[in-house]
């Protein structure tokens, strides 16, 4: 009995999320004229590298995420309970706000004529060129991303035994030691999820590098530009986006692998 | 816990009742979509009229307005289908294209009375030539494509669209975000026809504007209404309208019209075949081609106006605020160092809108 | 050390909230220059907001689409975590996996998908006849979709905290199933629905990219025009917008968190990472 009352879940997953991806499959092997065709996903090999190029930033945001995340993750989690609370809570708010905003108010931050450019005038040094660079993409991918980075991180932390932690310190494990053995090993599954929630929409967001890259496009806006945008190509922005889906999927699998991330940390 | 879920659910309640009414009060009330350029109406602001508002008024139709940033973004939109539009604004060479696939729908001039009051140069078949029967569009606005430029960082004479290529501004150039008129400008610089066909020479015009990646433009429509005024870049392509409104606002801006020629282009209010309130979108294009909209609307814009008061109505304005020169700028006499858009064939087409992608992603 | 990590967690907040402290401040520069102080304060660009059509008519689709796309997305998701959880291994995997599919998916390619399930099925009605476009049904329909997967994964876990045998001594003391589901499961794992519930909410209220792909232009959310009005030229309202809504989040935030540590006698760190 209990069982049944999943079926209007059932089936609106169902409707809602097999059949739309049956749908990105349809088009992306059919031809504007709807017959069969392979020539989009052959024609995806062109975009071979602005794949690469969305992976390359995708990865680098990530791991400065993790650089500046972890140790986040680590002081919030060792501070006492209220503090705590206070602090997950600054994390979060920026995160309320709208994602659109906060890039834009960057955007006034790093342009040529923008505030810090200013600052540095006012002080008669040289300018510096800030916006539009590959630079200030990874920036705005790790602005937006990083509390997703710091709030799995934490959750793990959070639950560590601290007696774990005395007894490798009885047992004659230094500070690094305590680190590296115990803390690291146990707080991975949160990396792992930490790395999923970042990686994957740095990579394939579009608007961001609109925004503050200027000129090159990522995979994201490629698809966008194919769908809504200028290049109207239905069928291609179908493909591309079912080989997007595919690689990440992929991806995600292999991380799998490597911790076993059960529902719970994967939720924050 | 019950007391937060019973105040999340009145909340909802109060939700839905309030979007059920909203519903209610207009089902008597025909609703239009009406999709056309961002900055192309008058909206109200600085004291303008609102247009949408006042038509609103006047007819009792409901305007649901929304914008888009190029011709080609606004055919994607409606070719995918999903959402019909009402009226459209495209220019020349898209009325064109969508005239020949079907997409729009012939007009009643006789439910568009103002129709009238259209500059008669408008009414001829040559200078129609992508609505040569007349049937599918009414003008809103003229102009031609301008070169803004900061005077206090460029201070060499700029009379070219080969400044758009000099190494000297890097990181200061703003481009065209869209195929054809990024197109345009290296068509122009290479002396090839806005309209060519011609492969090759199409492929050279994708092969400068890669050239061109290396200078660092910044490809952006209306955005460059942005940062050109706060000095965010030395110099831009724009409609010479656009290009008025932002010396307007920063008085070192500067416009020209360089040497190679330009693009002359005419914006048009259109049906798509898909409307269901076609009664309605004439009675909008009608307002808008009445004296009062149509003045408040080019005095916004700063384009050219079709409509014979209203430009009148411009043109003094133009004369007394900023002189004579610029008067004649907006309205030049003469168009002949000037090309428009013609509709290429669906190869053209489709080839530049693969190399443009390909110029613009960087490969 | 303990400096150390005082000085860093301050730069860490300095970054996250530079650019937020940026838009406030400039919201009431009486100029219409977004990096150029005129020197003098305004309220003006308030005033401009509230008469901006545009951006109310949004606002209130918005908070429509969050509420009624939360509450469904709750109702179905919770219903689902409880069926869910009494699959046995093979089938609770599989669901568990379709759970995730939207979560792990990159969120253009679910916008994209959804977006072109919609028209496809839209057009086939139109030429039957029917009056259908891209609307708020289409955009609640997505938000629900994207809300479910979360409030499953934020109430399955209190379901395998709950003592397993409390449900079917409530059948043995003459329940029917549905009664010890509302009498019993349901009271014992509410945090877990509240939370969902604001969840679906908070991302149902931020959510830009799927939006973008399945609304119309009469349905129209707040991202949605902020995303229109950053491609023309912008106007300082945005930014009054967004003091607006960061004091709203703010008051919002302090009220939860006040309630929270009232009654936080339960101590469940998981829940308070979410708010």
């Amino acid at each position: 009995m209990r069982k049944r009352v999943a079926t209007p879940y059932m089936i609106w997953m169902l409707i809602f999320i097999i059949v739309p991806l049956v749908m990105v499959v349809y088009f992306a092997f059919t031809s504007s004229s709807g017959g069969f065709t392979f020539d989009n996903i052959i024609k995806v090999k062109e975009y071979t590298g602005q794949f690469l190029q969305s992976f390359k930033i995708g990865a680098i945001s990530t791991v400065i995420c993790l650089i500046l995340g972890y140790p986040m993750a680590a002081i919030i989690s060792r501070s006492r309970e209220h503090v705590q609370r206070t602090l997950v809570m600054l994390c979060m708010i920026p995160m309320w706000m709208n994602f659109l905003l906060r890039t834009y108010s960057w955007m006034t931050l790093l342009e040529n004529n923008g505030i810090i450019n200013n600052i540095l005038e006012y002080f008669h040094l040289p300018r510096l060129q800030m916006i539009n660079t590959e630079g200030a993409i990874i920036l705005g991918m790790v602005y937006n991303f990083l509390p997703f980075m710091i709030m799995p991180i934490y959750s793990v932390m959070a639950k560590i035994d601290y007696r774990l932690i005395e007894a490798a310190q009885d047992l004659g494990c230094n500070s690094f030691a305590v680190v590296r053995r115990v803390i690291l090993p146990l707080s991975v599954p949160g990396v792992i999820s930490g790395i999923t929630m970042v990686f994957v929409p740095s990579a394939s967001t579009f608007i961001i590098s609109k925004l503050l890259g200027g000129g090159d496009m990522m995979i994201g806006d490629i698809i966008e530009a194919q769908i809504q945008g200028g290049a109207n190509n239905l069928n291609l922005g179908a493909a591309i986006s079912l080989v997007l889906m595919v690689v990440v999927l992929i991806t995600m699998a292999i991380m799998n692998i490597f911790g076993d991330t059960e529902s719970e940390v994967s939720l924050i | 816990m019950k007391k937060i879920l019973s105040v999340v659910l009145c909340v909802a309640m109060v939700m839905l009742t309030l979007s059920m009414t909203s519903c209610s009060n207009n089902a008597n009330k025909v609703t239009i979509n009406v999709f056309n350029w961002g900055e192309n109406i008058s909206d109200g602001q600085d004291g303008s009229m609102d247009v949408i508002r006042e038509f609103e008024k006047q007819t009792g139709i409901k305007v649901v307005y929304s914008t888009y940033e190029s011709n080609e973004a606004m055919y994607n939109k409606i070719k995918a289908g999903g959402v019909s539009y009402d009226v459209i604004i495209p220019s020349d060479y898209m009325i064109g294209k969508m005239i020949k696939e079907d997409m729009l729908y012939k007009l009643d001039y006789n439910n568009i009375p103002n129709y009238s009051l259209i500059d008669d140069e408008f009414k001829k078949a040559e200078n129609m030539p992508f609505d040569p029967t007349l049937e599918y569009c009414v003008p809103y606005t003229w102009g031609r494509v301008a070169l803004v430029y900061n005077t206090k960082k460029i201070t060499e004479p700029v009379d070219s669209w080969d400044i758009l290529w000099n190494e000297k501004y890097k990181n200061q150039i703003l481009m065209f975000d869209n195929a054809r008129d990024a197109f345009g400008i290296a068509q122009l610089k290479l002396g090839y026809s806005l309209n060519t066909e011609d492969e090759t020479e199409l492929k050279n015009a994708a092969e400068e504007l890669k050239k061109q990646r290396s200078v660092k433009p910044v490809y952006a429509m209306d955005q460059i209404m942005e940062k050109m005024p706060s000095e965010n870049a030395y110099i831009a392509p724009y409609y010479l309208g656009d290009c008025l409104t932002m010396c307007d606002d920063n008085e070192d801006l500067a416009m020209v019209i360089p040497k190679e020629g330009t693009n002359y282009f005419v914006d048009a209010m259109c049906i798509p075949a898909t409307s269901e309130h076609k009664a309605e979108a004439e009675a909008f294009i009608n307002f808008m081609c009445g004296t009062e909209a149509a003045t408040a609307n080019i005095e916004y814009i700063a384009y050219s106006s079709p409509q014979k008061e209203a430009a009148a109505n411009h043109k003094k304005y133009l004369i007394e605020e900023y002189g004579k020169e610029t008067a004649e700028l907006v309205y030049p006499t003469d168009l002949s160092n000037t090309e428009m858009f013609l509709t290429l064939s669906p190869e053209a087409n489709q080839l530049m809108t693969d190399l443009w992608i390909s110029v613009r992603s960087g490969s | 050390m303990k400096i150390l990590s005082k000085i860093y967690t301050w730069l860490i907040f300095a970054f996250l909230y530079a650019p937020i402290v940026v838009l406030i401040v400039f919201s009431f520069n009486n100029s219409k220059s977004r990096s150029v102080w005129a020197g003098e304060i305004t309220f003006k660009w308030y005033v401009e907001l509230f008469k901006d059509r545009e951006i109310m008519d949004a606002l209130l689709n918005t908070l429509l689409v969050a509420v009624v796309s939360a509450i469904v997305a709750t109702i179905i998701g919770t219903f689902a975590a409880i069926g869910i959880h009494s699959m046995n291994k093979k089938l609770r995997n599989t669901w568990m996996m379709v759970n995730n599919i939207p979560m792990v998916n990159p969120e253009i390619v679910t916008g994209v998908s959804l977006g072109l399930m919609f028209t496809f099925f839209i057009e086939i009605l139109k030429n039957l006849g029917f009056d259908a476009s891209l609307n708020m049904l289409t955009l609640i329909l997505a938000h629900i979709t994207f809300n479910i997967p979360y409030v499953v994964l934020s109430v399955y876990p209190k379901l395998r905290q709950m003592n397993p045998y409390s449900y079917e001594a409530a059948l043995d003391l003459g329940c029917t199933p549905i009664k010890s589901i509302f009498k019993v499961v349901l009271p014992e794992i509410m945090p877990g629905v509240i939370t969902g519930l604001i969840m679906a909410f908070t991302l149902s209220l931020d959510d830009f990219v799927i939006s973008y792909f399945t609304s119309g232009p009469s349905a129209q959310t707040l991202p949605l025009v902020i995303y229109a009005m950053t491609k023309r030229r912008i106007s300082p309202k945005v930014n009054a917008l967004s003091a607006i809504m960061f004091a709203v989040v703010l008051i919002l935030l302090i009220i939860v968190n006040l309630r929270q540590s009232k009654d936080n006698k339960s101590n469940d760190r998981k829940e308070k990472s979410f708010i």
